[in-house]
């Protein structure tokens, strides 16, 4: 056994994951974040591949090979994989954003060896054929069925980011476009796979019951022997500059109430003003993050305009990322009134800028609440692979409740004016359809 | 490794996994709680069930507790609702209550250094609740929303369909969340009054988990629930079973796919058959791909997304509920194979190697799944409510180890039985004949 492969072993700066990092020579980066509490461990195999790189008339492609992985491979026949890790208790799912496809299993902690191994062996052994892939692609139609099609505001919110996004990929849908999921076939599925599921493009995090020592000589057997590939730039269009708001309207017989939101492009921890991202967080926090938050206490609490009132924003994004505002209207008012007091409290926040101690409120609960994140076995894991999968090193990942506490008012002011213009937005309002 | 080496594998771990300690902790002013200490991290959550929930709803009053529920922590003593939430918020926690069919039922999660303020918060919510009538407006108004957006969600309806057909006139037919209309015959002095006789110490459950001691939970329990009536905790809801005519009834609806809700009567909790329930379940319905209806439809046939069976128990009924979504052209088919999937097991029992499997993941599973302060108290809260030993944890893989083959088959033969099994399917689906019509539920 050659364990004499690692080339570094830095661990990070001590911070509230206690995190430690290290690279293969194949250039697979690994990651180990303790957590004795229970006696079990999160594995999280994270590809720098997301739905944003799927080819062009191939939308859903990256999606599709997310299910398509547990399909089987030479070493592991269908069925195998779950029924491996399912046999002493564990649990294994997936995912895929815009940016990243990440895999996941929660075993005992003696079970450790085994996943690694499992997940090591469908890196580079998947074996697909029609039989089936065919019959997936109806599983992903159906998934798309019930979570947007079925849902009149899930269908909106995909058209909105469709107008939101001029020509950037982002204006997809992670699951695609329907005509499009319907023409992706085998083929495309192994080019994907080949193209992208690399050591060199993935992150391996280990989370839970375990230390470095431990890790170090299992990844150097499972995945420091898979040779690294060339694996091609992410290149992606840029967004080009927007001279106009969009303004979307759907009526449906299904929309229960009316419904306004507004997203704004917004700068991300990979785009635009960089140096914004904390600050939006900040905003995001102060205008909608709760029950105290500017939008909820004036709309819902003080003017009774709104039944709620919020906002939604990240900042984990390779490209530009979206903040959105959106409130539904009480009874008797109408969508115009609403946007009019939206469009208010936004005009109040750029005017008349924060509150120095609405700034340290909100940053002190953000910090305060950053201790909820390594309550439980996977929230530590999710939070360093979302933000390394997106080029972000991981001290930067530890650091955040500093970053946070180190936002100032001047900061959140200058952010929400560089956010708030009309012609970066897109506006989309839903309309129950009444009568038969 | 066989199968059966990892099971015997897993029973000497599980105890360890269960080396969490829960103690009973009994305070000056006698009320019980349950406590894990677990000094990691400085957080502290804590989950509470008072007996008596939307089953007790008084006629025409559907979603009274529900309402109850939504408005306690809209403002209490001296605090109105800004206040009390902006005091929430700025201690970092989250309070909130919920109204099941049996239970009202809360839970906070805080930081340590701030339990003293928060037990006060908690306290005011429980026994001095504002219920302004804005605050009462404000909720009813969001509640009426809700409802008029679950007449339209597909999966809600199903279900809201299927509780209404299987019990019809008893509580548990009714919407936990009432209707627009019984909504609306509520006011103040209902939710004063099911605050003042329900609220009760008798049948009151409490767990904690976290970063704090006996004594501090003591404490907090006296300050908290101390000035509480006591009450019997008795609540007067009849037994009930649903009926098992095997219905098919379909609700129209424009969207593409057809969404279903099945099901029939299962096993009590208490039932010595339940661990075989529970293991035949996970064979034919279990989550991720475990289960052969999930093989069935899902991976063979690309029929739906997701296909799934659970074991619901409610105080004074159970049954065996399950769900699924298909195109509306396909959704027919996905019906037949469910019906046979349950022919089969009546007939045929689980293998001897799924019983093994089934018990390998549900004895291992269990303490993976306990990761998280908040999951722990609510095990602690359910445990209670099911009257369950304390120690109970550590006999748990025991008890689904001791399930044979033979037991499996027994109970397999009448917990299924697709001549009973109803369906309840929601859009516009090719090929299906309802076996009678039913008005539409209303919201």
């Amino acid at each position: 056994m050659v364990i004499a492969c690692f080339v570094t072993a830095a661990p990070a700066r001590a911070g509230r994951f206690a995190a430690e990092t290290f690279f293969l020579d194949n250039g697979m980066q690994v990651v180990v974040a303790p957590n004795h509490r229970v006696p079990a461990v999160t594995q999280m195999v994270w590809y720098k591949v997301g739905a944003a790189d799927d080819p062009l008339g191939k939308s859903g492609l990256a999606h599709f090979l997310e299910h398509l992985m547990f399909k089987g491979t030479k070493a592991n026949p269908p069925g195998a994989f779950t029924a491996l890790i399912g046999r002493d208790g564990g649990r294994n799912n997936a995912f895929t954003s815009e940016d990243y496809t990440a895999y996941h299993e929660t075993v005992a902690r003696d079970r450790l060896e085994l996943v690694m191994q499992l997940e090591a062996d469908r890196m580079t052994g998947l074996v697909l054929d029609d039989p089936v892939v065919l019959p997936e692609r109806d599983v992903v139609l159906e998934e798309r069925h019930l979570r947007v099609d079925g849902e009149p505001a899930a269908l909106l919110a995909e058209q909105l980011r469709a107008a939101l996004f001029l020509h950037h990929p982002y204006r997809n849908p992670n699951i695609g476009w329907e005509n499009e999921i319907r023409s992706l076939g085998t083929a495309d599925a192994l080019a994907f796979y080949r193209d992208w599921y690399a050591p060199n493009n993935a992150i391996l995090i280990i989370a839970g019951d375990t230390t470095t020592e431990e890790v170090r000589p299992l990844a150097a057997r499972y995945f420091a022997p898979i040779p690294s590939r060339p694996v091609a730039a992410r290149i992606r269009v840029g967004e080009p500059r927007r001279h106009a708001a969009a303004h979307l309207e759907m009526k449906s017989a299904r929309a229960a109430q009316p419904r306004w939101s507004r997203s704004y492009l917004a700068a991300s921890y990979g785009a635009g003003d960089t140096g914004q991202a904390y600050a939006l967080q900040v905003l995001a926090e102060i205008l909608g993050g709760g029950a105290g938050s500017r939008l909820h206490k004036t709309l819902v609490l003080d003017r009774g305009l709104a039944l709620s009132a919020g906002c939604s924003y990240s900042a984990g994004a390779i490209d530009l990322s979206t903040f959105r505002i959106s409130a539904t209207p009480k009874p008797g008012i109408t969508v115009g009134d609403l946007e009019a007091a939206m469009e208010g409290e936004v005009d109040r926040l750029t005017r008349e800028g924060v509150d120095p101690d609405e700034v340290r409120r909100a940053t002190e609960r953000m910090q305060a609440a950053s201790v909820y994140a390594q309550d439980s076995l996977m929230g530590p894991a999710e939070i360093i692979g979302a933000g390394l999968a997106i080029g972000q090193n991981l001290d930067a990942v530890e650091d955040w409740p500093r970053r946070i506490g180190a936002v100032t008012p001047a900061g959140v002011d200058a952010a929400a004016r560089a956010l708030f213009l009309p012609r970066n937005s897109a506006t989309g309002v839903l309309l129950p359809e009444r009568g038969s | 490794m066989s199968i059966r080496a990892a099971v015997f594998a897993l029973l000497l771990w599980a105890p360890n996994a269960s080396a969490m300690t829960i103690e009973r902790v009994v305070s000056p002013a006698r009320i019980e709680a349950w406590l894990v200490e677990d000094h990691t991290l400085p957080v502290v959550a804590i989950r509470f069930a008072f007996s008596g929930g939307a089953a007790l709803d008084p006629a025409g009053k559907s979603g009274l507790v529900s309402l109850v529920a939504s408005l306690l922590d809209e403002g209490a003593g001296p605090y109105d609702t800004a206040a009390f939430q902006t005091r929430l918020e700025d201690l970092v926690t989250t309070l909130q209550f919920h109204a099941g069919r049996d239970q009202l039922s809360g839970g906070l999660r805080t930081l340590k250094r701030n339990l003293g303020e928060v037990e006060e918060l908690l306290r005011l919510a429980l026994t001095e609740p504002r219920f302004e009538p804005s605050a009462i407006e404000r909720v009813r108004g969001q509640i009426v929303a809700s409802l008029a957006h679950q007449a339209q969600n597909p999966r809600a309806l199903a279900g809201r369909l299927w509780m209404r057909d299987a019990f019809e006139d008893h509580p548990y037919g009714q919407n936990v969340d009432g209707t627009t209309e019984s909504i609306g015959a509520i006011n103040r002095e209902d939710l004063v009054g099911f605050v003042a006789d329900q609220l009760r110490r008798g049948g009151m459950v409490i767990g904690a988990v976290g970063d704090l001691n006996r004594d501090e939970l003591a404490a907090f329990v006296d300050r908290v629930f101390g000035s509480l009536p006591i009450g019997s905790g008795v609540v007067d809801v009849a037994e009930a079973r649903p009926a098992e005519g095997g219905a098919l009834l379909i609700s129209r609806l424009a969207v593409p796919q057809s969404t279903v809700a099945f099901g029939q009567a299962g096993l009590k909790r208490r039932d010595p058959d339940w661990y075989a329930a529970r293991l035949l379940n996970d064979i034919i319905g279990g989550g991720g791909f475990r289960g052969r209806l999930m093989k069935e439809i899902r991976e063979k046939r690309g029929l739906a997304y997701g296909v799934s069976t659970g074991l619901v128990t409610f105080r004074h009924a159970a049954l065996i509920l399950g769900g699924v979504a298909t195109e509306n052209a396909r959704v027919a088919q996905s019906i037949d194979l469910i019906r046979g999937e349950w022919r089969r097991m009546r007939e045929e029992g689980p293998t001897e190697a799924e019983l093994d499997e089934a018990k390998g993941y549900l004895i291992g599973s269990f303490p993976l799944s306990l990761d998280s302060s908040e999951k722990i108290a609510s095990l602690l809260v359910e445990m209670q409510l099911e009257q369950l030993p304390i120690d109970f944890l550590e006999h748990r893989a025991a008890l689904f180890a001791a399930v044979t083959h033979e037991d499996a088959r027994r109970v397999a033969r009448h917990l299924f039985d697709p001549e009973k099994l109803s369906f309840v399917v929601v859009g516009n689906p090719a090929d299906l004949t309802p076996t009678r019509t039913r008005p539409e539920p209303r919201f």
